[in-house]
């Protein structure tokens, strides 16, 4: 395990470099001197941060140090205050109308009159008037294919409501996934589902990590989960929300759920909570 | 089927016919006259003699009210719509809305026949004003009943206002707007009898003032049971569609 303190420096020279080298992609995300303000509360300070295309980053904190308000920076949902933050190298709007991310919340989502499968082509009926800005295999993933992805596939015309809170979870990662986002953005997506889903859930999106190598930013409350997702966690404190540390995962993957018995998760496991509680 | 539909509702069934035979013989046994309370007996005896009288009013009835119902829904939907896109629209005419729900029916009627004559066009407003707030009101929290987290959707899909509005907002309004329906199925039908109590020469109402002043006491129970009929088919109806347009549950509907 490698702990990393993440300076406003160092994330400078990175920038500089891809600035110098020119060939680089730029990084999946990037956050320069990014701050949030609602009225006069700061919900987020200074945060520098680069995401780097394929990465999967989970994102740990106690409550209201603003882990979703990032996520919602990185989206487009709230404005920055000052600062600088791009996806892809573009600008939060541009990036959010060539659909080159995705989100998923806590709550499914789901229209409750769509079945299974026309709930996953819904982004592809809604926008259109900025379909032109994205690329053309776009719509051509069928939604019968990433219903089968996320497991579900026989119950691609069944309504919300006959699905359990898993499984509508699912269809709302297969809706995630429909425009092939190079980025997703997750906010607790398993936060209100039983232990035993969420464990399978878990291992269900390293595998589809590990086949759409997209890029994954990952909120969550629980340091398993936490720990057993991310190539890096990061962490943020609360009041107002600055990043605390960002901490390497050194586990193999592909990894499985025995993996959280080994001593060195819980090694990590035992310093992020003590990290946890100091902030 | 028929045999299903009496194993499941033989209770209410048998309650009611107990009501009818207590009446029949209370009205025998104290000797109760004719054109003060008629026995059950009489009154259907009156439904079965006079029906091209109660069928020849019930159908003017029928027409103001389904006439009611429809101006009246249709207007308050396209308000409810402008509310919900127009917050100012709302400011300005929300407390006018308010205004003219708290107005008795019974004192708008005669301004209304002054304005619109004794004609059909006044039992058609008169049905149309008495469904109008119930429809508005929930109409309004339906189309707001869409979540924060529905909203941040769009958004991200970059969502225009018109298609938000016919792929999500307008179908989630459904449930709320079938429960003001079923309200205004039964209210239209008070406002055109209300209607045609204030002047006019057929109709449901008209029949009820005319029995009355006749003292024609089975006749005038007959028209009750036919108007209360006419309530309970529109509500039928309602609820039919409702049942064959919305085949999905409420997200939150716990």
């Amino acid at each position: 395990m490698t702990v990393q303190k993440l300076g406003k420096n160092m994330t400078n020279v990175t920038n500089n470099m891809n600035k110098t080298a020119g060939v680089n992609t730029p990084p999946a995300v990037s956050l320069n001197n990014a701050h949030v303000r609602f009225g006069d509360m700061t919900a987020l300070e200074n945060i520098d941060l680069d995401v780097e295309d394929g990465a999967f980053l989970t994102i740990l904190g106690p409550s209201g140090c603003g882990k979703s308000t990032l996520l919602r920076l990185v989206s487009d949902l709230v404005p920055i205050a000052d600062g600088e933050v791009t996806v892809f190298g573009n600008q939060v709007d541009k990036a959010r109308l060539a659909r080159e991310f995705a989100f998923v919340f806590q709550d499914s989502t789901l229209l409750p009159w769509r079945t299974a499968i026309e709930n996953v082509r819904l982004p592809l009926e809604i926008g259109t008037k900025h379909a032109h800005k994205r690329p053309k295999a776009v719509s051509e993933k069928s939604a019968e294919e990433l219903l089968a992805l996320v497991g579900l596939e026989g119950r691609e015309d069944a309504l919300p409501h006959e699905l359990s809170g898993g499984m509508k979870q699912r269809v709302a990662i297969a809706r995630a996934l429909i425009c092939k986002p190079r980025l997703l953005l997750m906010d607790e997506p398993f936060g209100a589902l039983d232990e035993i889903t969420r464990d399978r859930l878990n291992e269900q999106i390293l595998k589809i990590w590990k086949e759409t190598k997209t890029t994954i930013l990952f909120v969550t409350h629980s340091i398993p989960e936490a720990i057993f997702l991310g190539q890096k966690v990061l962490m943020l404190e609360a009041n107002p929300g600055r990043v605390r540390e960002v901490v390497d995962i050194d586990l193999p993957y592909p990894r499985e759920l025995p993996i959280r018995e080994t001593p060195e998760f819980n090694k990590i496991s035992r310093y992020l909570r003590e990290v946890l509680e100091t902030c | 089927m028929i045999t299903r539909f009496f194993k499941k509702n033989w209770l209410p069934m048998f309650t009611t016919m107990m009501i009818f035979v207590v009446w029949e013989l209370g009205i025998r046994i104290f000797g109760v006259p004719e054109y003060i309370a008629p026995a059950p007996s009489s009154v259907f005896a009156t439904l079965v003699e006079e029906r091209d009288v109660l069928v020849r009013n019930f159908l003017p009835t029928l027409y103001e009210s389904l006439a009611g119902f429809v101006l009246g829904n249709f207007i308050a939907i396209t308000l409810a719509i402008a509310f919900v896109h127009n917050k100012m629209f709302e400011k300005a005419f929300f407390p006018i809305a308010v205004f003219v729900n708290t107005i008795p029916i019974l004192a708008v009627a005669p301004v209304l026949v002054l304005i619109f004559g004794n004609g059909i066009a006044t039992k058609v407003i008169i049905a149309a004003l008495i469904c109008f707030f119930p429809t508005l009101v929930n109409m309004v929290r339906g189309l707001e009943s869409v979540s924060g987290q529905m909203i941040e959707l769009g958004r991200i899909l970059s969502a225009t206002k018109s298609e938000f509005f016919w792929k999500i907002r307008l179908q989630s309004s459904l449930p709320f707007l079938f429960s003001a329906l079923k309200i205004a199925s039964t209210t239209c039908v008070i406002g055109a009898i209300v209607g045609e109590w204030v002047g006019a020469d057929i109709g449901l109402g008209s029949l009820i003032i005319e029995a009355t002043f006749n003292f024609r006491s089975p006749l005038l129970y007959a028209t009750v049971i036919v108007s209360s009929g006419l309530a309970v088919i529109l509500f039928i109806t309602v609820s039919v569609a409702e049942r064959m347009i919305i085949k999905w549950k409420p997200e939150h509907s716990a």
